[in-house]
């Protein structure tokens, strides 16, 4: 196994042509599910139920339910929405950032990423929504006129998140909808089903793969792009300014908004990595995505795991250089306290494990590389956790000091949100093509014109 | 859709990019304005070939961006500073920190939606699932792996035979004719069509209504708002008098309502009350007000008993009496509070402190009234010394 990684690698493997890499990608959706499928589904749709049912006990008898107490009155609810969020990232790095870098690499997966990015943010949309209490009356958070004569408070960085979220989502959605398109009136073109190629032409809106659409449908993903960048920045800095813009010890630091958006990149890759390896097993993509791309988005786990490394560190370094003796006390609580088992389950899955990446063997072997990442998808979760509990738990009056602990509802409603985007992926694997199979043409080999230098 | 005799165009398949590419210079190249290349995927170069001028989509995010950003600043402005103000630690109204991660949303959301649905409306003309190129083999075979060219009817220069030769000149393949679709009226007044027109306006504004009247104040449960504890002026089936609401123990007293020890007595007290108020302006303003409010209907604007109820009631007597004078302020108090005879109690509508301001305001009228000739020179004295 030797590489060379002074040429580019080729994107696509196993020399297909344009129709065979179209054949292979829209097969699962010709297909008739197989038992597998339904054996899958049936696992995921029974989290979703295990979720729902603890949501209904939430609505019924309050939040009361959850383990929040006082002082930890953010907890697993928080927790889950910023772990969401954070892996909803990973598809708009890949789709927008990796794009305006002119990674080619990331055509094979930006599809499924950005799926990822849409279900992720749904998931995390439930738990602001379910932890005001009474989620029916959520549209309160939007300002619109209204006989209360009340307005919402637009300095307050919860409703930055109201409006960053919903932001993030629609473009996400709309973004995922303008790369849809064409493979819409690939399907359309190829399907024999009657109701297929009905819904199949109403979301392909007629396209004609006509060169003069063409040209403005290349701008206008240069400018999703372009937006998409700034804007995924924004929703995790937003997302941490929930925690930094507030005077607890602990999350009242200017290092949270980097911090959070690395750390969003780093659990984001590892839960897509997690996805793949299955997805492209599962329906034979693997010349489509190839161990090659698999290796990259590895790197970029190394990368920003020790990114999150360093915050951790100097986020100690600074508790003591402040001389802020309550900074201090929640650091030094934070890794010897009554949570310190969190504390090294995330240090330890997050900074450590990742270092197996250094070897070229490691990061290119299957079973490795699934062990890594689904270390960092749980050391990820505990990061949010260690963050918001340790610092609640004991802050600056020691005579409402707490433990927290959750209740069965708490996991429930996790749970619930497993299932949820689970079963959305499998939903999504199903009906549309994992793989943008416009994008992956272009950038197969001799699908550019050759006087025109085709790799620019 | 049946397809009629009228031609829409020429269209011819090739198997490469470079090809195309070449088919498609040469096709600008001749003059026709009406053709088009279709291709799997964006082939690099194809502007330049064709000679498209640059997209100008830029220009539609570029203002509807502005807009976005103008439309929030706006927003957060008239409702944190004009229409509800709210004092939040102290910061200023407009606080633009605080502004910018709501204006940064609002620009990037109005930008890409517009760019978007500009593309597809305005640019694409779309939806469009009639295009005489639907449903054709060329149009299969674009989508899958081929490379075409077309070239409009309705272009001035089309010539079906110039067209299909400059075609085969340039190694087209499977050149082949793409007829109109036969065009289907839609009438407006088929009753379909009025069905579904009545549907969605129902459904829209039915769904407005119900969700900023209804929805919104929908409560599924509301443990929290009705919990088991009692609610004044409810019935209640515990107590014996059924009443939610209960007595004050006995004896208790209410803060600012201590009652009046004399109550009762009709005599005047022999130890009566001292005045708590001192003399000043305010307390006199006060005392002012409240007599010529209360007591001057029947006492005379100045106390004299001269009031025009003079002859038509119980004579009110006059407040400068030499009685009067002795009395202590705990008995004129007394006489207010307890009335006196026909003159009723005046502690219903007067506050204790109302009451002994009057008394001071009596005081100081009959002060005025039987001042002395030395008083008055010092008080004279008083007024110019002070430069008035
Ligand atoms: C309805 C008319 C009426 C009003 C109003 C009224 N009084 Fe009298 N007041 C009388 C009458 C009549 C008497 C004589 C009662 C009696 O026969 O002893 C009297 C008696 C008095 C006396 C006792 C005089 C004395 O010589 O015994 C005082 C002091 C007095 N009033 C003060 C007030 C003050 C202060 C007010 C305003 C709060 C007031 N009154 C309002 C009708 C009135």
């Amino acid at each position: 196994m030797n590489i060379d990684y002074s040429k580019e690698l080729p994107i696509v493997q196993g020399r297909l042509s344009l129709g065979e890499l179209e054949d292979l990608i829209a097969k699962p959706m010709s297909e008739k599910p197989t038992p597998k499928y339904y054996i899958a589904l049936a696992i995921t749709l029974t989290l979703l139920m295990i979720g729902a049912t603890s949501l209904g006990f939430t609505f019924y008898y309050g939040t009361g339910v959850w383990g929040n107490n006082q002082p930890v009155g953010w907890a697993f609810d928080i927790v889950n929405f910023v772990f969401c969020v954070g892996i909803g990232h990973a598809g708009t790095l890949i789709s927008a950032i990796l794009f305006l870098l002119r990674q080619k690499w990331r055509t094979a997966i930006a599809r499924f990423a950005e799926a990822m990015t849409i279900f992720a943010v749904m998931c995390a949309g439930i738990f602001p929504a379910v932890h005001t209490g009474r989620p029916w009356l959520d549209g309160w958070l939007l300002p619109y006129p209204n006989q209360h004569g009340l307005w919402v408070n637009f300095t307050s960085p919860l409703l930055w998140d109201v409006f960053a979220v919903s932001t993030y989502f629609t473009v996400s959605a709309v973004f995922w909808y303008i790369g849809l398109i064409p493979d819409f009136a690939v399907m359309r073109d190829r399907t024999t089903g009657k109701v297929k190629k009905f819904l199949y032409s109403l979301f392909s809106l007629g396209w004609r793969h006509s060169h003069r659409n063409w040209q403005h449908y290349e701008k206008s993903y240069v400018i999703l792009a372009g937006f998409a960048t700034p804007l995924v920045l924004s929703v995790h800095t937003i997302v941490s300014f929930d925690f930094a813009v507030s005077i607890i010890p602990g999350w009242h630091t200017t290092i949270f908004p980097p911090y959070f958006v690395a750390g969003a990149i780093f659990s984001g890759f590892a839960m897509v990595v997690t996805v793949l390896v299955f997805v492209r097993k599962v329906f034979d993509l693997e010349n489509i995505i190839t161990i090659d791309h698999l290796e990259k988005m590895n790197k970029v786990i190394l990368a920003t795991g020790m990114m999150v490394g360093y915050a951790y560190a100097m986020e100690f370094f600074i508790a003591w250089y402040s001389g802020v003796q309550f900074e201090t006390f929640v650091f030094i609580n934070r890794a010897f306290g009554p949570y310190a088992w969190a504390y090294w389950i995330m240090v330890s899955c997050n900074v450590i494990f990742p270092q197996f990446f250094w070897f070229k063997k490691l990061r290119r072997s299957i079973p490795v590389m699934m062990v890594i990442v689904i270390f960092v998808n749980v050391g990820m979760w505990f990061e949010r956790f260690v963050i918001t509990v340790t610092s609640l738990h004991r802050d600056f009056l020691p005579s409402s000091w707490g433990y927290y602990v959750p209740t069965i509802f708490d996991f429930g409603i996790l749970i619930g949100s497993f299932g949820l985007f689970f079963t959305l992926v499998l939903l999504f694997v199903k009906a549309m093509p994992v793989v943008a199979i416009s994008e992956i043409k272009a950038v197969a080999d001799g699908a550019q014109p050759t006087h025109h230098g085709g790799d620019h | 859709m049946e397809r009629n005799t009228k031609l829409h165009g020429l269209v011819a398949l090739f198997d490469t990019p470079d090809q195309i590419i070449h088919a498609a210079e040469k096709v600008s190249h001749s003059g026709y304005k009406d053709f088009d290349i279709h291709t799997p995927y964006p082939v690099h170069g194809m502007d330049d070939a064709m000679k498209l001028k640059p997209s100008k989509l830029g220009y539609v995010t570029l203002v509807f961006g502005l807009s976005g950003a103008a439309f929030a600043l706006l927003l957060m402005w008239w409702t944190m500073v004009v229409d509800y103000p709210m004092n939040i630690g102290g910061k200023p109204f407009f606080s633009l920190p605080a502004f910018i991660p709501v204006t940064f949303e609002l620009t990037v959301l109005f930008a890409t939606l517009a760019t978007v649905i500009g593309m597809i409306t305005f640019f694409f003309r779309f939806p469009d699932n009639k295009h005489p190129l639907h449903d054709t083999p060329y149009m299969q075979q674009v989508s899958r792996d081929k490379y075409g060219v077309f070239i409009g009817a309705s272009d001035p220069k089309f010539n079906a035979k110039e067209v299909r030769a400059l075609f085969e000149s340039l190694g087209g393949k499977q050149i082949s004719e793409i007829m109109e679709f036969e065009k289907t009226w839609q009438d407006a007044f088929n009753p379909k069509f009025i069905g579904i027109l009545v549907t969605t306006v129902i459904l829209v504004s039915g769904g407005t209504y119900f969700t900023l009247n209804k929805l919104l104040y929908i409560t599924p449960f509301n443990w929290m708002e009705h919990q088991f504890r009692g609610v004044p002026q409810e019935k209640s089936d515990f107590f014996a008098d059924s009443r939610m609401m209960r007595e004050p123990v006995a004896g208790s007293v209410a803060r600012g309502h201590m009652p009046y020890e004399f109550k009762d007595s009709v005599a005047q007290p022999a130890d009566p009350l001292e005045n708590p108020l001192v003399n000043s302006a305010e307390v006199f303003r006060l005392g002012q007000k409240k007599y010529l409010t209360f007591c001057s209907p029947c006492h005379g604007n100045y106390g004299d008993g001269d009031s025009r109820l003079n002859q038509q009631f119980p004579n009110p007597p006059s407040l400068h009496t030499a009685k009067l004078r002795e009395w202590k302020d705990g008995n004129i108090y007394h006489v207010i509070t307890n009335g006196q005879n026909v003159m009723p109690s005046y502690s219903h509508q007067m506050t204790v402190k109302e009451r002994w301001a009057v008394v001071s305001y009596i005081r100081a009228l009959q002060k005025a009234k039987n001042a002395s000739e030395t008083e008055i020179e010092q008080f004279r004295k008083e007024n110019t010394s002070n430069g008035n």
